[in-house]
């Protein structure tokens, strides 16, 4: 089993509750769990690792626990209960040096840390649909969701947001304007997830039709598309380092594409439906290297509210967080008010 | 013009019995498409099929000759290529010893079926203001189906129907849409939260237009016979065929409903079947006719802006194969 687990690259949750691990260079996917508690409430909806290191990953089950599963070893080495079933699902998880992070639909927000039995809680309002964490700055946490605008959180001081937007476009919170710099749009369909390669003027997302673009984000244009997916993409994640893409979705397979030409390098049948993939940020084709990344489970939108998913990027040279997003929701009358816009027919 | 071209046929009919494969003195580039004559064009084209036909034929008494002088020696018969033979082997295909697919279909929306907990209760309706065809076949799709309930649809939005048939413990809900007073598209929408299949609909048959048919069908339930769907989604679309019917069907009966699959097209035949005897079946068609072709399969229930789609039909993409097929 150790063996086994130190060869994956990707690691992959089902709904099935099933932490899939694939080895890119030997071509085979490899399941992890303990077959006596597999039901549907240990369904996986987020993953993340468990240190800078990637030696362990966290994964979140719709349940309320997460389970830490050591990657060395290749067996789950413990599991906590952060909250139950009715607070929601988690729509984010995420470490720092010694806590971890959880934050679930119903808003609530908690950090745990170890040692101690208490929890800081913060309520980030309701109906969150994605966290994320601030890779330079650990502290800091995004949360955003329906009708939740984007909230900037500064975890030592968990009163207040530090900046709250009104709505969702690409932003640039140390400009002192408050107006989104670019809004992008693509496609007649939700987009599910969003994932950022390594360049910084591009975005990759994908929609509830299995359709994956890459935007361009100076000009907010498609730059192209990958082909082969059948289903609602539910996780995307680019390689820090080379130009992949890995992608996994309700249609149960991943497929790897490079993002230069476009075209699928890999692809891999697992036969339960996908709901988050990780990659690990060594050389994928290397035995046991590994890229980190999360793609988390994403919620449908209705009319009037506001479709968001985000994640944080620091860029080298300026120390400035873009937080960006590309999204598809009803025109608004603040919407008029922005610079860059492109109208397009709404059903 | 008639005489010269009797005239005409005359020795060249002569000539093509003496020597059966030569034509009279033509260089041997010459293609029958170049003749600027229809009439003499057609002639001989006629001619080189007769002269394709009989060679043929030769052939293959040869060959059986050849074979009935082997014997038991004689090399098996070669089996045609079919697109069914050459089909691109679909990484899907459900192995049937498989733990995790066994798994996953034993928690997933249809559980609640098979696991023989809830009986089906289908609720029939149509577009908005729907013709005489698309009535009648609703009619005949509800004596096909036992426990099926016919409503017409005045205006309702799909989503405001939703709720109200899960509340009066519907178990599916079929849309038969119309397109110039013709049904041509079917939405299958399996209730509690279960996935919604989209078909287009062809070919559909009524009962008056049956030959050969015999007596309406009964009451009584019919078994159900699902052909060759081996992929994954193959496995998702059959399991929502079988959850239409209830559990035990009943022989006495003798109706049987057929769901087959080839190359992707869904055919549905309803017979009435009688064994004369132990090796003698007869068997009569009743009840309407019709093809589907998936296009999507949605995983919650029917909601096409913001549903998140399992399976979505892509023509350019997969098409472009005439071997491979997705069901």
């Amino acid at each position: 089993m150790a063996d086994k687990s130190q060869t994956c690259s990707v690691w992959l949750g089902s709904e099935t509750g099933i932490l899939k691990g694939v080895s890119l260079s030997k071509k085979r996917a490899f399941n992890f769990c303990d077959m006596s508690s597999v039901s549907r409430d240990q369904e996986i909806c987020a993953l993340t690792w468990g240190d800078r290191q990637e030696s362990e990953v966290l994964v979140g089950c719709v349940n309320g626990s997460v389970k830490t599963f050591s990657t060395e070893k290749g067996v789950f080495t413990e599991t906590r209960v952060c909250g139950d079933i009715s607070q929601g699902r988690f729509t984010g998880i995420a470490v720092t040096d010694r806590s971890l992070i959880t934050c679930v639909e119903s808003g609530l927000l908690k950090v745990w840390t170890e040692g101690s039995a208490d929890t800081v809680e913060i309520n980030v309002g309701g109906e969150v649909c994605r966290m994320r964490q601030n890779p330079s700055q650990r502290h800091r946490v995004a949360t955003g969701g329906k009708e939740n605008p984007l909230k900037v959180w500064d975890l030592e001081r968990p009163d207040k947001p530090i900046f709250t937007a009104k709505n969702v476009r690409v932003y640039d919170p140390s400009t002192p304007q408050r107006r989104p710099v670019l809004e992008a749009e693509f496609g007649e369909y939700p987009l599910t997830t969003l994932a950022l390669p390594a360049g910084h003027d591009r975005v990759v997302v994908g929609n509830t039709h299995g359709q994956i673009a890459i935007l361009d984000l100076r000009k907010g244009l498609v730059r192209g598309c990958m082909k082969g997916l059948a289903g609602s993409v539910r996780g995307l994640q680019c390689h820090p380092s080379s130009p992949l893409l890995a992608s996994c979705g309700l249609d149960r397979f991943l497929r790897i594409h490079s993002l230069e030409d476009r075209s699928t390098v890999h692809k891999v049948y697992l036969k339960s439906r996908l709901n988050c993939v990780l990659l690990s940020s060594r050389d994928l084709e290397l035995v046991g290297s590994d890229a980190a990344g999360e793609v988390e489970e994403v919620k449908e939108e209705e009319r009037d509210e506001v479709w968001d998913s985000m994640e944080t990027v620091s860029e080298k040279g300026e120390k400035r967080t873009v937080e960006e997003e590309a999204e598809e929701s009803r025109e608004t009358a603040e919407k008029k008010e922005e610079k860059k816009k492109r109208k397009k027919a709404k059903k | 013009k008639l005489l010269e071209e009797a005239e005409e046929k005359g020795p060249e009919s002569e000539s093509a019995e003496t020597s059966s494969s030569t034509r009279p003195a033509l260089p041997p580039t010459f293609s029958l498409s170049e003749i600027k004559n229809k009439q003499r064009r057609q002639l001989m084209f006629m001619k080189l099929k007769q002269e394709k036909r009989k060679q043929k034929l030769e052939l293959r008494k040869k060959r059986r000759k050849e074979r009935e002088a082997l014997g038991d020696k004689a090399p098996p018969k070669e089996v045609p290529k079919t697109i069914e033979n050459q089909r691109v082997y679909d990484e899907t295909t459900v192995d049937p010893e498989d733990e995790e697919v066994a798994y996953d279909e034993g928690t997933d929306e249809f559980s609640a079926y098979f696991n023989k907990l809830i009986n089906p209760k289908v609720l029939i309706t149509t577009s908005d203001r729907p013709r005489g065809r698309t009535v009648r076949f609703c009619e005949q799709l509800a004596t096909v189906i036992p426990n099926a309930h016919v409503y017409y649809r005045r205006g309702l939005a799909l989503k405001r129907v939703i709720p109200q048939c899960i509340s009066r413990d519907f178990t599916y809900l079929m849309v038969i849409n119309e397109d110039r007073k013709v049904p041509n598209g079917m939405i299958l929408c399996h209730l509690p939260d279960g996935p919604t299949a989209h078909f287009k609909v062809s070919s559909v048959r009524l009962r008056k237009e049956m030959k050969r048919r015999g007596k309406d069908p009964t009451e009584h339930y019919p078994e159900v016979i699902l052909n060759n769907f081996t992929t994954r989604l193959g496995h998702s679309i059959g399991r929502l065929f079988a959850a239409l019917f209830p559990h035990d069907p009943q022989f006495q009966g003798r109706q049987v409903a057929t769901f087959h699959n080839q190359r992707d097209f869904i055919f549905f035949r309803f017979h009435r079947y009688i064994f004369r005897n132990e090796k003698k079946v007869g068997i009569q068609e009743l009840g309407p006719r019709f093809t589907l072709k998936l296009r999507s399969l949605q995983k919650g229930t029917f909601d096409s802006k913001f549903g998140e789609y399992e399976w979505v039909h892509k023509r350019h993409e997969m098409d472009s194969n005439r071997r491979k097929f997705h069901l």
